[in-house]
Order: structure tokens, then C-alpha cells, then sequence
């Protein structure tokens, strides 16, 4: 059941992408940049989902991506035009086919009522209500002639009457060899009618020339049916390319499906050639031959196999299979494996400096062949260093594909008018940051249409579009990842932000605090603004959950806001969650590392400034604030005396809940980008210790866990509730 | 591991080493590396006898002094030292003894069972002994040398 398992979760990976690439679509069709390539693209998208949801037996998915999929047909043919208000039906349908793929993956069931509706207004959508039975001949209408087809077998499918068909079936190995069984599909066969079935097993070779995977029969099945040729090919659908098949109604002269069987045949067989290396290739169909559930990887062939040929190449980027021509080529990798190697990589990196300075120690000098030749191993081992580390970077396209349908729910539910626009979307960041990038994403995004933009009427009262925009955007800025959401509404009202401040106590009533200071009152625990508690961003979880999310990356975040104009949020964020900025300090002679982001200043403790609090806790007077100052080699147990705190330097830092406390350390060693190794994979988790790092010199240093350290210090010595004079 | 506990006839290697001046020895089977002694990183508010973390080739690797471990003088390492690098469960463990000296391959019945002595230390760690050219060698299992399976008393 394993490999079951494991071929599901792919069909459920490649669902994430096609329905990435039919938000995409779709989107593009709203903006009016429909054209055919986008709306093949789209339609492919839908067609692959339920494909394989129907290799799955996902019977819900199945039936309203055949819906969703015979309305997109129509826009395909030009029966339908894409207007704004079809458009709206299509995007909520996408939206209604993501949330069937993710029940069908998770097991849970989705609302049968919605899909209903969804259903009826597609199916209205359509030109000529819902007769429309397309799918079979879908496939084939990238090949040119098949319209014709298409338009013949839907005049004669409603007077097939107990009409008989001769079918003759001989599959190819391929057939066995991805799983399908003939037995399966003549059972399917026999419930559309009677059935007589003749093998012809003429093919048969000798027992000692029998290739034990090869497909040596051919059925020859006479069928009665009340069913239409549409309802045969559907039995086919799935074993139909990797066999020979025809079928020809009993008292027709010809069948008018066979050129479709045929050609699939030539495909087939320049696919062959081509593999073959054959220069002598047809013009290849080969692109076409994949609306299979796997299609995603049988594309890729297809497009590999296809370059050979000029004639297959042009076929490709003309055809809707390829909407993305000229996209590079991925391939699917375990993460495992890929971290094992940047750790690889890393570890070559340390042994060759360690080599460098050996050679350098052994008299070895700088222009000798030794060290030229060492020069050259650094380089090599750098790029590679970036080759693989750029392996784990994707776009944050993944994570802002995502946003459209938020802010269309978020819309509707707020009655505003939102646009939406996004910029730097190829923005690349490594895979663990992209993985946590949503969470805060989506409530930044529900917080600038809910609180930022007004309402359409108000908008209007102030001389702007009853249209909001909201911004969003990507971009590197020194090493960096910066991800603004900017939106042009009626910014903070900062009257209000320091009266609810005040109100809950967070703030002195008499304060005077500065603009900016103010803006940022919105970051702390507790705080949030909406007067009336919404369901979309008001949920207790205020922008202050936001703000620790994104420290917790390693990240920052800001606001900047001007009244009437909008407000725009701005988190930076490191490229990577495997490294972190951070401070060396000497601790009792041991290396430990602070985190960058906990840290607000560092300073010379004076003799005037340190107080003792009885009990060996000690405070520090920083500008009018009393803060606890912490031993750091004491509260490891490093050292059991106390430190000198003049001797030492302080480490001002504030902890996730905003409060501060001074960490006193012998001496700093300077600022540096670490790897962060976990403790626990081969340990366990050491309290006060988030994870551990390994330096140029090769040897270990710990990460401390700046707010365990303080909550241990707290707990452990009979500290008073800290002084603080102001918060934040 | 448990199949130390495990009786049947089969031939099996071990590898010896020493601590002072007792032999022990483990299955083979679970030693992955055997390298030098390097000064390791220590661990605030571990057991004695976790001497702390080095560097094996990107992971971090804990190191226990198998010397404390079980009970004795613990020693000063020095570059004679050996760290055998151990799979235990899904774990990776570094074990400080003094010298590894030999490899021992021997049937399962040359397995005698631990003589009952009251001492803790033999009843959670020593699964049996072997009598080889008139020493004695104890065979250890290493699923307690880490304190994580063993929650410590602090």
C-alpha cells in the first residue's frame, strides 16, 4: 500500500501545480490576455486533476472537474466569451477545485451545497445547457483534423440506440507495464452492454521466445450497447495510448474515431524513432500524447524527445501542453538528500581553510604552486558552496499564487473593492523560508484590506477609486529578502491607536510619544484596533503574533504609514533559515553565539550602573531603565562564582514578549553568519540552548536560546518583577 | 542493542576496547567510525559523563565518556584517546574509551550470561561476558549510554 501511498502524494504535488498554473491562467483570462496558449494551459490543468482523481476513484473531484472543464471547452472553442462575470464564476470554481483536491488529500469532504451551485452556474454558463459530453474528444482536438470529429460524433451520440460496435483492442507492453490489466477494462466494457469477446492469440510466440513483460494479444469484442462511442472511448481512456485500438459501429461504413487511433499510432512510433535517434523522424505529434494522470513527468519526456526534431519543436510551443515553453526543466528531489549535501559542502569549505592554513603554517608562501593550486581549490569549493545552496532556493511565486483567492474572500467578506498587485514574484529564497512565509503573509495581507482600505463609500467621500490596491512585493535588498504589503487606504489613525493604548494600559494616559512610536504601538501583545471584532483578522491574534512569527525567522518587521495615503508593512527576512546572523561571544572560555535579531545594543557596564538586588541577581541601568543583568557563564553553568561585570561586556536584547534584559559576557569576538545544526538529532534539546553551529575552525559552538536563558534566570533566582521604566 | 540480547548460533563480530584496565566489547555491527580524541564542545546542564559535541563532518556529534559512564575514574584525554562513533537507535553517539584493542569473532553460546553481582551499572548495561586466552571481556549494549532514554535526576 506504500507505493499506492507514494503515487498518490504525487498525483496530490502535481495537483499544487496545476492548480497554480490555472490560478495563473485564469488570472491572466481576467486581465483579457486570453489567448489560446492560456486557455489550452488552463484547460490542461483541469483536465490532468481529473484524470488522476479518476485513477483514484475521487469520484467528487472527477464530476465538477468535468463540469469546470467542459465550460472552459467552451471558452477554448470561442462558443464562450470570457467576460469579467464568467471570468468570477471560473476563479471561485478554481477555488472550489483547490479545496476538493486538499479534502480528497486530507480525507475530509467539502460542501456538497457549494459544489452544487458552482455546478449550476457553469453548467449555465454553457452555450446549449449541459449536454455537452466532450472529454474523450478533448484529447484529440490539438490534432488538427479532430474537430471535424468532434462535431460529428455529437450529432450522432443522442441516436445510438442498441447500436453494436466492433472493437479491436491489442495492448502494448507499456500497457502492462504501468499497471493496467485488460480484465479490468473488458469488465468495464461488459456494463455497457452484451459482450463477445475473441482473443486472437495468434501472436503467441514459442514459450522460449516469449518475453515474459511483453503483450502478445489482440481482442476482437463485439459489443451491444445503448451507449454512445463516447462512453466506449471512456472505458479506453486510460489504456487507449499504450495499446492499438479501434472502434467501428457495426453498420457504419468507416469509424470516424480510427484517424485518431492512427495517429496516436504514428505518434507513437516517431516517439520511438526519435528515441531511437532516428534523423529520420515524422513531424512528431509527440506532445500530445499525454493526458494521462502523470502527465507532468510524461511531459517532460515528450519535451525531451521532441527537441531532436525541428518539426516537434514547433509543434510543442504551439500547442497549449506547452504554455510554459522554454521553462526550465525540474526535476523532483528528497530535501534529505539536498541538505545532506549543502552540509557536505559546508564541511569542505572548513577543511579547506583548515588546509590553506596548514599550507600557509608549513612555510608554504603566497604564489607557490602549492598555493596557487590552493587559491584554486577555494574558488572551486565557493561556487560549488553557492551552486548547491542556490538548489534549495525557489520563487516566492509559490507563496503569492496563493494571495489572489485570499483577497478575494477577504474582500467579499469586507464588501470592498480590492485590487490586487504583485511585483518581484521571482524573488528567490530558500525553501525553509518560503515554507514559513504564509502564515504571516496571510494575516498581513487580511489586515491591510481589513483595517487598512475603507470601505468603497468612504473611499469615494475622500476623493480616491472605490477600488483599494494593495501591493504586494518582493525584492533582495543586501542579502536580504524584503517583502513589502503596502495599501493605499486611510493609514493609521494614530488618535485612536494611542487611545486604545492608553485604555489598555499600555501606555502611560500623559505619554507623548513621536509618530513613529506610535505606529508602532500596534506590534504589542494585546493590541487590536478593530472596534468590532471581524472573523477575518481580529481573532486575538494581532499584528504583535505577526511580528514574533517573523522575529522567529530571524526577520524584522516595520511599519511606515501616512494619514489618507495608506499604510505599508515591510518584514525582512534572511535568504535562508539554515544560517543566522549572529554575535561570538567568549563565555568561561567557551564560544557561544547570540542570535542578530535579539539583540538591540551592546555596552560597557560602569561601576555607577550596577546594582545589586540582593539573592546575586544584579540590574543594570540603561538610560533611565533598570534591567535585569544575567550572567550568562553562571546561568549555563559554565562558572559557579559571578563574573566581574565591569571585566565584561552587556548584550541588551529583547526577549519574544518584548521585554528586556542585559546577558553579560566575558568578551565579544565579532558578528557572523552561522549554520544552524540541531542539537537534537543526535542529542537532545539542552535547555537555554537553541542549536549549535560549527566555526571556520571546524569546532562546535551553541546557539543561545535568548529567552530561555532569561525565563531560567528567573525562575531560578529570586528575582522581583524587572524594572522597567517605559515598554518597547 | 537488542540483538546483543539475542541467543542463537550464529557467529558475530565484536569489537573490543579498553577503559583502565577492563575490556569490553560491542557489536561491530553498530560501530560505524573509530577517530582520534578532539577537544569537544561542552554542554551546559548535561550528566557528567556527557563530555560535550564535536564536529563529525557537519553533524553534531555527542560525546560520551564511556569511562564515567559506567562508572569509573574518568579519564583526562589525550590524544591517545578514541571516540568510536556508534549508531544507537536513530541516533549517532561518540564514546570516549581509551584504546580499541581488538576485533573479536566468536558464536553466540561464547557468550556467557552476566555473573548476578548487585552493581547497577552491570544489570543496565552488560548483557553477558566472554572468557577469551584468560580475560575477560564484557559485552555492553548501548541503549542507555545517552541520557535522553534515561531521564537524569538534577
Amino acid at each position: 500500500m506504500d507505493a499506492m501511498a507514494a503515487v498518490k502524494q504525487t498525483f496530490f504535488q502535481e495537483c499544487e501545480e496545476q492548480l497554480a498554473e490555472l490560478e495563473t491562467g485564469l488570472l491572466a483570462m481576467e486581465r483579457g490576455e486570453a489567448e489560446s496558449d492560456t486557455v489550452n494551459a488552463v484547460f490542461r490543468a483541469v483536465h490532468s486533476i481529473k484524470g488522476g482523481a479518476g485513477a483514484f476513484s475521487l469520484e467528487g473531484l472527477v464530476q465538477f472537474a468535468h463540469v469546470f472543464e467542459t465550460t472552459l471547452d467552451h471558452v477554448r472553442n470561442g462558443a464562450l466569451e470570457p467576460t469579467a462575470d464568467v471570468m468570477a464564476v471560473m476563479l471561485r470554481a478554481a477555488d472550489l477545485l483547490a479545496d476538493l483536491v486538499a479534502a480528497a488529500r486530507d480525507g475530509h469532504t467539502v460542501d456538497s451545497g457549494r459544489s452544487e451551485v458552482l455546478v449550476g452556474e457553469l453548467t449555465a454558463l454553457s452555450p446549449g445547457g449541459a449536454e455537452a459530453e466532450a472529454e474523450e474528444e478533448d484529447d484529440m482536438s490539438d490534432f488538427s483534423f479532430t474537430p471535424v470529429t468532434v462535431a460529428f460524433d455529437f450529432s450522432d451520440a443522442p441516436v445510438d440506440i442498441g447500436r453494436s460496435y466492433t472493437i479491436t483492442f491489442k495492448p502494448r507492453p507499456e500497457l502492462y507495464a504501468k499497471g493496467n490489466e485488460t480484465v479490468l477494462v473488458l469488465r468495464e466494457l461488459e456494463r455497457l452492454g452484451e459482450l463477445e469477446i475473441n482473443c486472437d492469440a495468434s501472436g503467441l510466440p514459442s514459450l522460449a521466445a516469449l518475453d515474459p513483460e511483453g503483450a502478445y494479444l489482440e481482442w476482437t469484442i463485439k459489443l451491444t450497447t445503448e451507449k454512445g462511442e463516447d462512453a466506449i472511448r471512456e472505458v479506453f481512456e486510460f489504456v487507449e495510448w499504450d495499446s492499438s485500438l479501434t472502434i467501428q459501429a457495426a453498420d457504419a461504413g468507416s469509424s470516424d474515431a480510427e484517424p485518431g487511433a492512427d495517429s496516436t499510432e504514428d505518434a507513437f512510433a516517431a516517439l520511438l524513432r526519435s528515441i531511437q535517434g532516428d534523423e529520420a523522424a515524422q513531424p512528431a505529434t509527440t506532445a500530445e500524447i499525454i493526458p494521462l494522470p502523470s502527465a507532468e513527468e510524461r511531459e517532460a519526456v515528450a519535451e525531451v524527445e521532441a527537441q531532436p526534431t525541428k518539426a516537434a519543436a514547433a509543434r510543442n510551443s504551439e500547442s497549449g501542453a506547452n504554455a510554459n515553453a522554454g521553462a526550465p526543466q525540474t526535476i523532483r528531489a528528497d530535501l534529505e538528500r539536498v541538505d545532506r549535501l549543502i552540509d557536505l559542502v559546508g564541511e569542505l569549505v572548513i577543511n579547506q581553510a583548515m588546509l590553506s592554513q596548514r599550507v600557509m603554517e608549513a612555510g608554504h608562501v603566497p604564489g607557490s604552486a602549492v598555493a596557487l593550486g590552493l587559491d584554486e581549490l577555494e574558488h572551486l569549493t565557493r561556487e560549488i558552496q553557492d551552486c548547491v545552496m542556490a538548489i534549495r532556493a525557489q520563487a516566492v511565486k509559490s507563496v503569492f499564487q496563493r494571495i489572489p483567492r485570499l483577497v478575494r474572500e477577504v474582500a467579499s467578506m469586507t464588501g470592498k473593492q480590492v485590487r490586487l498587485i504583485t511585483d518581484g514574484e521571482g524573488t528567490e529564497v530558500d525553501k525553509t523560508v518560503i515554507d514559513r512565509l504564509n502564515d504571516p503573509l496571510t494575516h498581513m495581507i487580511r489586515n491591510a484590506i481589513d483595517h487598512g482600505l475603507e470601505k468603497p463609500e468612504v473611499r469615494i467621500a475622500a476623493g480616491k477609486p472605490a477600488e483599494g490596491v494593495v501591493r504586494l512585493s518582493a525584492m533582495h535588498r543586501s542579502g536580504r529578502i524584503v517583502i513589502e504589503v503596502a495599501d493605499d487606504g486611510a493609514g493609521i489613525n494614530r488618535s485612536r491607536v494611542k487611545a486604545i493604548a492608553v485604555e489598555k494600559g499600555l501606555i502611560a494616559a500623559d505619554a507623548v510619544l513621536s509618530d513613529e512610536e506610535i505606529d508602532n504601538l500596534i506590534f504589542l501583545p494585546g493590541f487590536s484596533t478593530a472596534s468590532e471584532v471581524s472573523n477575518i483578522s481580529g481573532r486575538g491574534v494581532g499584528m504583535d503574533v505577526v511580528k514574533r512569527s517573523i522575529q522567529g525567522l530571524g526577520g524584522r518587521l516595520s511599519i511606515t504609514s501616512r494619514p489618507g495615503k495608506g499604510s505599508t508593512f515591510t518584514m525582512s527576512l534572511p535568504l535562508t533559515l539554515a544560517v543566522l546572523d549572529g554575535m561570538v561571544v567568549t563565555v568561561a572560555d567557551q564560544t557561544l553565539v547570540v542570535p542578530l535579531t535579539a539583540i538591540i545594543e551592546t555596552l560597557q557596564p560602569k561601576a555607577a550602573d550596577v546594582h545589586g538586588l540582593g539573592g546575586g541577581s544584579r540590574v543594570i541601568a540603561i538610560r533611565d531603565a533598570f534591567t535585569p543583568l544575567i550572567d550568562v557563564g553562571r546561568e549555563l553553568g559554565f562558572r559557579n562564582t559571578a563574573t566581574d561585570p565591569l571585566a565584561g561586556v552587556a548584550i541588551l536584547v529583547e526577549t519574544e514578549g518584548g521585554r528586556r534584559s542585559a546577558l553579560l559576557v566575558d568578551t565579544i569576538q565579532g558578528q557572523r553568519q552561522v549554520v544552524i545544526k540541531s542539537l537534537e538529532s543526535n542529542y537532545r534539546h539542552v535547555p537555554g540552548i537553541a542549536a549549535a553551529t560549527i566555526l571556520g575552525d571546524g569546532r562546535v559552538a551553541l546557539i543561545i536560546d535568548v529567552d530561555t536563558v532569561i525565563a531560567n534566570s528567573q525562575s531560578d533566582a529570586t528575582i522581583l518583577e524587572p524594572v522597567l521604566a517605559a515598554a518597547g | 542493542m537488542i540483538e546483543t540480547t539475542k541467543h542463537d548460533n550464529s557467529s558475530r563480530e565484536l569489537i573490543a576496547f579498553r577503559i583502565g584496565e577492563q575490556e569490553f566489547c560491542v557489536d561491530i555491527m553498530s560501530v560505524r567510525e573509530i577517530r582520534g580524541w578532539a577537544p569537544a564542545t561542552v554542554l551546559p546542564k548535561s550528566p557528567p559523563y556527557v563530555r560535550g559535541v564535536i564536529n563529525l563532518r557537519g553533524a553534531i556529534l555527542p560525546i560520551v565518556d564511556l569511562a564515567a559512564r559506567l562508572g569509573f575514574q574518568p579519564p583526562e584525554p589525550t590524544v591517545r584517546h578514541v571516540i568510536m562513533v556508534a549508531q544507537v537507535g536513530t541516533q549517532v553517539v561518540g564514546l570516549l574509551v581509551d584504546a580499541v584493542s581488538d576485533i573479536l569473532s566468536v558464536t553466540d553460546d561464547a557468550i556467557k550470561p552476566t555473573p548476578d553481582v548487585a552493581s547497577d551499572m552491570a544489570k543496565t548495561f552488560v548483557r553477558g561476558v566472554l572468557a577469551i586466552e584468560g580475560r575477560m571481556i564484557s559485552l555492553i549494549a548501548l541503549d542507555n549510554v545517552l541520557p535522553a532514554l534515561e531521564p537524569i535526576a538534577a
